[in-house]
């Protein structure tokens, strides 16, 4: 069964700013999109409002239906966890619904299965406070799954990982999609990272979406100086993989001028 | 395949041994504060010694020793359970206010209960005999119903602006003045004699302790279980941050306001009839979070028992070191509290976790 994540007119507005204004897409299942555009973008804002905690204008429907908690993983940004509890205990947390005065074996047994799915096996008896950022962020991301939602809204889930973790959450998440046909949105700043591992981007500048489609058709030089304020040159690989490197900004040019005349 | 086989049996094994661990705390808990309730019921200022009590305990209430009868069923007996109770109540009440509050160093009277408290004691003391109701009765009935007002206010400020510990915090703060303020008030216009028995109700006796106020506080505490209980995992999850909570389903604004108002009620069970007694909603939670982690599961029950433990024991030392005259155990309780905070706060320094 492949489903589908039809937004339609997605705005949030937050006092009188527009955060977030008339995004329309249609998303099939089964991938893993990208979800890309400079910071203040809105993208942290469009992930929330399809989990429905902030709450928004317009529809998110997931397989014809409002997107609903059992459906859903959604990760917000790091935030440092300082509880006194066990990566195990985290992990079962996942399914805190679930859980009774006895927790059940097979629940353990998942937990523990999608640690050493994770690589992080060694880290269950460690307290989650004494991780580092990077560390919490796999548990954080393995709890996520252990609830197998058939959509992954993921808010910068690889942002504090080494370049080796990064590859291997990007192997299970591909994994996962492979065996549940789940739909994975997200949110990255790495657009090397996002060419390489995801289906398809979705671009989000000033609130609006502006473009979806494959990596090559929408991360284009003028769409990086129009929406990233850069310049950027593009390089291919002997493989064949195209790197974006950026040259110069726009933004940093201008204050250099200015520091050169205030000397 | 192997290593991972035997990585699943060995992190299972771990939860397995972890849980039994913390199951023995608890007993052993249980086990001390057993203990502690027989001593506690051994001393007092006419003293008894251990085969008096066990066999005034089997002869029961009407028991042919009167003298030894009486002592042990109609003085000490309640103190002690009473003591335990209040113990166990404000322990329980500390970890979820700790919790809710996401701060190791909230108790259950960070939000201005025992103020609200004092205030209606005070208003009972100086007024009680205008309502044709004993003393006995209109002191605790008058403290509980401040306690609930206090309660009600930051109740309505966390609905019209969010619960969030900020404003749970703020509200509170507010509240805590207010009826601070009005409290001195009432003992600056009192008569000396009503000040000095507002004074002493301030300083938390479990001497205030009778079968009736056993039984009340043991209701509203039993009350509060079933809520309690049910809401264990959830307060486990709440500890990963408002955001992965509330990413996690659960509705993280109710889970406070209610949390919020089954601390009341248990705070205000506790503190009606004996007094504010301080310090022990706050170390409670610590200890049994050093003890057994941040399971509520595990950590709830024995924040409990930490706090009948902690509270029989100064029961047991205010009477010991002056055996005429008992200390009340709000003042032992504040005095200890602050070398058990210190222990605490370098043990976590030690761990280098903040």
């Amino acid at each position: 069964m492949t489903g589908r994540l039809v937004l339609r007119d997605m705005s949030v507005v937050a006092g009188k700013k527009r955060i977030l204004s008339d995004v329309t897409v249609s998303l099939p299942s089964s991938q893993i999109v990208a979800l890309i555009g400079p910071n203040g973008a809105g993208k942290s804002t469009l992930l929330s409002a399809i989990s429905g905690i902030v709450p928004s204008n317009g529809s998110a429907l997931w397989n014809g239906q409002v997107v609903g908690v059992r459906d859903l993983g959604y990760m917000p940004q790091h935030c440092q966890v300082t509880a006194d509890l066990t990566v195990l205990e985290v992990i079962l947390l996942g399914r805190h619904e679930q859980l009774g005065w006895r927790v059940e074996q097979d629940i353990v047994e998942a937990s523990a299965r999608i640690l050493s799915h994770f690589g992080i096996a060694d880290l269950a008896q460690r307290k989650v406070s004494t991780l580092s950022g990077g560390q919490q962020q796999l548990a954080l991301l393995a709890q996520r799954l252990l609830r197998e939602p058939t959509l992954l809204l993921l808010d910068e889930a690889t942002s504090a990982l080494d370049m080796r973790h990064q590859v291997h959450v990007l192997q299970v998440l591909k994994d996962y999609v492979a065996r549940t046909q789940a739909l994975v949105l997200i949110a990255i700043h790495d657009l090397n990272f996002a060419a390489r591992h995801c289906d398809s981007v979705m671009l989000l500048a000033d609130g609006k979406l502006r473009g979806h489609g494959r990596f090559a058709d929408i991360v284009t030089p003028d769409a990086l100086r129009a929406y990233y304020g850069i310049e950027a040159e593009f390089l291919t690989t002997q493989s064949g993989v195209t790197v974006i490197v950026p040259t110069a900004s726009h933004h940093t040019t201008k204050r250099h001028s200015q520091e050169e005349e205030t000397i | 395949m192997i290593s991972q086989t035997r990585d699943l049996e060995m992190m299972h094994g771990g939860y397995r041994r972890a849980s039994i661990r913390r199951a023995l705390a608890l007993l052993s808990s249980l086990g001390v504060l057993i203990l502690l309730m027989v001593l506690d019921l051994t001393t007092g200022p006419s003293g008894m010694p251990l085969k008096d009590v066990w066999n005034g305990l089997l002869d029961g209430p009407s028991g042919s020793d009167r003298m030894v009868a009486t002592i042990l069923w109609q003085l000490r007996m309640p103190q002690t359970l009473m003591g335990a109770l209040v113990g166990a109540c404000l322990g329980l009440a500390g970890l979820q206010m700790q919790t809710i509050l996401n701060n190791p160093l909230a108790s259950p009277f960070t939000l201005g209960f025992s103020a609200a408290a004092g205030f209606g004691a005070a208003l009972a003391i100086m007024f009680g005999s205008l309502v044709p109701l004993p003393a006995y009765l209109t002191i605790p009935i008058s403290a509980f119903a401040m306690t609930l007002v206090a309660c009600g206010l930051i109740y309505v400020i966390a609905r019209l602006r969010g619960a969030t510990p900020e404003i749970l915090v703020l509200g509170g703060i507010a509240v805590l003045f207010f009826f601070q303020s009005m409290q001195s008030l009432l003992q600056f216009l009192a008569s000396p004699e009503v000040l000095q028995q507002i004074v002493f109700w301030l300083f938390g006796s479990l001497l205030k302790s009778t079968w009736t106020s056993v039984t009340v506080t043991l209701v509203i505490a039993l009350a509060c279980l079933p809520f309690i209980a049910r809401r264990t995992w959830a307060l486990t999850t709440l500890r990963l941050g408002d955001a992965n909570a509330r990413s996690l389903g659960l509705s993280v604004e109710k889970l406070r306001r209610e949390t919020f108002l089954i601390v009341a009620l248990l705070t205000a069970g506790a503190v009606s009839f004996v007094g504010t007694i301080g310090f022990i909603g706050l170390i409670a939670p610590h200890v049994a979070r050093s003890l057994v982690g941040e399971d509520h599961r595990f950590s709830l029950p024995l924040a409990a028992m930490a706090g009948a433990i902690i509270l029989i024991a100064a029961s047991v030392f205010g009477k010991l070191i002056s055996p005429g005259a008992v200390i009340p155990v709000g003042i032992i309780t504040a005095v200890a509290g602050v070398p058990m905070l210190f222990a605490v706060i370098i043990r976590r320094g030690k761990r280098g976790v903040a």
